[in-house]
């Protein structure tokens, strides 16, 4: 309800006209009911606002849902989604294919397979160490993510100032301004599909959270069941940042919002930070394109709010804490 | 009394190298309580866990109701066996009756969730340790003497036959020792079959168990505790001379140091 509601306030806002009636003719019409519409705000809402808010409230879903899901699966709730090296491998992605002048789409697509590639790596070294542990696991994404920092670095040095560094940096920051409806469409199958399934196993993950001795004396299928929901939260991750650019702070902080309402439980932890992910990214994205006449980087704003944020969850969970 | 588990001529050795143990067998029957013995660092908890399936066995078979253990899927391995690690280490702070519903979890499929028959499951097996006050504390806040009733909870709720304990004393007082002790002697006599490690000699005595012994020659001995333990092979083991008394008045035999 709460995410409706908020959905239709950041309809309503925007540069063109703020004025909610207006847009609630055009859902109105848009049902099929007979109401008096102003054609450049049915134009504004579908086209510009409509795949803007849903991409926000997707992508806050996804990076908070696959933060939940590795903080369970490293036992660490200081762990956040690029623990394995996607946002690093979609940043290289992204920046070799703004050094080879690609287009946007071109981009997207290279963010996204940098992103699962460094994934790969990661989980390629403690097969050839062969130690599967998780704190192996860990190392190696550290391993691969200072790696890949030193590629973007590099990029950095190389880029043309005023154009192409420009557009990293900027791509590094996160926006959401140039986001169209194919993308959407794009990310939406990935979005469906793997949350679905990491929600059916989110009593398994409770159980992954244990330890791999512990999982294992339980009969779980340990190998089986932390590829596939390391698999899903890296796909969601790399969707996200392939879509947004790096994001910070979303997927390390909803999480414990979302455990502080429902409880360690991810039974009951996991849906509840899902939605409060895509509610907070929505307001987020919202402020960065209302406050001030320039589009405001959304890193800059998840920053602001989430790490003050993060401190004040840390002060009510402060005796949790040992 | 039926047999739980077989043990045939079990070896284990860290990546093929130096032999751990070898030429182990031994039998365990329902409701009986086997206590393993052994210096430190003899292999007594890789036992356990080769016992568990945690770990696989260099040569030899482990038996689960006549069964090959390594034919078996995980899952029905844990439908038998329950295991109470030395120490949890918990992350999240799960409330005690969200830990022990995920006994449940070798008798659901991967993807369902427990439902109200689970959950009343994991209330009755806190019921049977008596520490149902405990069911909504985050398990991170309870004492490890109730931390230990939690595991063991844990373990009857996942309906095993067979629990495993590694070194359930380790990190208790001496009063919960015993009441640890008191637990395992009860749970045998529900019919459940444990086999624990210890350090403690004496412990084998108070529960009156069949012992396993890994001599530091890496010699197996297995019986019951009168057949298998003398003041040669405890001292032996253990480098320092020990004595086997019976105490009048509390009518049981000890093992005791004589002196430093």
């Amino acid at each position: 309800m709460l995410l409706l509601l908020g959905i239709f306030i950041s309809l309503s806002l925007g540069r063109y006209s703020n004025d909610p009636i207006k847009v609630l003719n055009v859902i109105l019409s848009r049902l099929g009911m007979n109401v008096p519409v102003d054609p450049t705000m049915d134009s504004i809402v579908l086209n510009v606002r409509l795949p803007r808010v849903l991409a926000s409230v997707m992508i806050g879903a996804m990076l908070s849902l696959s933060g939940a899901v590795y903080q369970s699966v490293f036992r660490n709730p200081l762990v956040s989604p690029d623990l394995l090296g996607v946002s690093s491998g979609a940043a290289v992605g992204a920046s070799a294919a703004i050094l080879l002048g690609a287009g946007l789409a071109t981009r997207q697509l290279f963010a996204f397979a940098g992103g699962i590639l460094a994934v790969f790596i990661t989980s390629l070294v403690p097969r050839l160490l062969r130690n599967r542990s998780n704190m192996m696991l860990v190392l190696s994404g550290i391993i691969v993510g200072g790696f890949l920092s030193s590629v973007l670095a590099i990029m950095k040095f190389v880029a043309e100032e005023q154009t192409e560094l420009a557009s990293i940096v900027y791509w590094q920051l996160g926006s959401l301004a140039s986001i169209l409806g194919h993308e959407l469409l794009a990310i939406f199958p990935v979005f469906l599909v793997c949350s679905t399934l990491l929600l059916l196993l989110s009593w398994r993950i409770n159980i992954l959270s244990f330890g791999d001795l512990e999982a294992r004396t339980l009969g779980v299928n340990l190998r089986q069941v932390r590829t596939i929901v390391i698999i899903c939260a890296s796909l969601l991750t790399a969707s996200a940042v392939s879509v947004s650019g790096t994001i910070g702070w979303v997927g390390l902080v909803i999480p414990h919002l979302g455990r502080l309402v429902g409880g360690s439980d991810n039974t009951r932890s996991m849906p509840l930070t899902l939605l409060i992910g895509a509610i907070f990214m929505l307001l987020i994205d919202t402020l960065a394109r209302t406050i001030t006449s320039v589009e405001i980087p959304l890193s800059i704003l998840t920053g602001f709010v989430g790490a003050p944020l993060y401190a004040l969850l840390l002060y009510k969970q402060r005796t949790r804490l040992e | 009394m039926d047999t739980l588990l077989q043990v045939k001529d079990l070896g284990f050795s860290y990546d093929g190298g130096h032999q751990i143990f070898k030429d182990i067998n031994f039998e365990v029957l329902s409701g009986e309580i086997v206590c393993l013995l052994g210096p430190n660092g003899i292999g007594k908890t890789t036992l356990l866990n080769c016992l568990a399936r945690l770990r696989e066995p260099l040569h030899g078979n482990v038996l689960l109701n006549g069964a090959d253990m390594a034919d078996m899927p995980p899952r029905s391995v844990a439908r038998v066996i329950g295991y109470v690690p030395q120490t949890l280490l918990p992350s999240f702070d799960y409330t005690v009756l969200e830990y022990v519903v995920t006994g449940n979890a070798p008798w659901l499929n991967t993807f369902e969730k427990p439902g109200p028959k689970h959950y009343q499951r994991a209330e009755a097996a806190l019921e049977q340790m008596e520490i149902s006050h405990l069911a909504q504390k985050p398990y991170t806040r309870i004492s490890t003497g109730e931390l230990q009733q939690v595991s063991i909870a844990r373990a009857i709720a996942q309906q095993a036959r067979l629990i495993l304990m590694d070194e359930p004393t380790a990190h208790l007082d001496y009063g919960n020792q015993l009441k640890v002790l008191r637990l395992i002697k009860d749970l045998s006599t529900k019919g459940y079959a444990v086999v624990l490690t210890t350090h403690n000699p004496d412990q084998v005595l108070l529960l009156d168990s069949k012992t396993a012994v890994i001599d530091h020659h890496s010699i197996f001995h297995f019986g019951p505790w009168e057949e298998i333990l003398t003041e040669e092979l405890l001292s032996d083991m253990y480098g320092v001379p020990l004595r086997l008394i019976k105490v009048e008045g509390i009518n049981r035999m000890v093992s005791v140091a004589p002196g430093l």
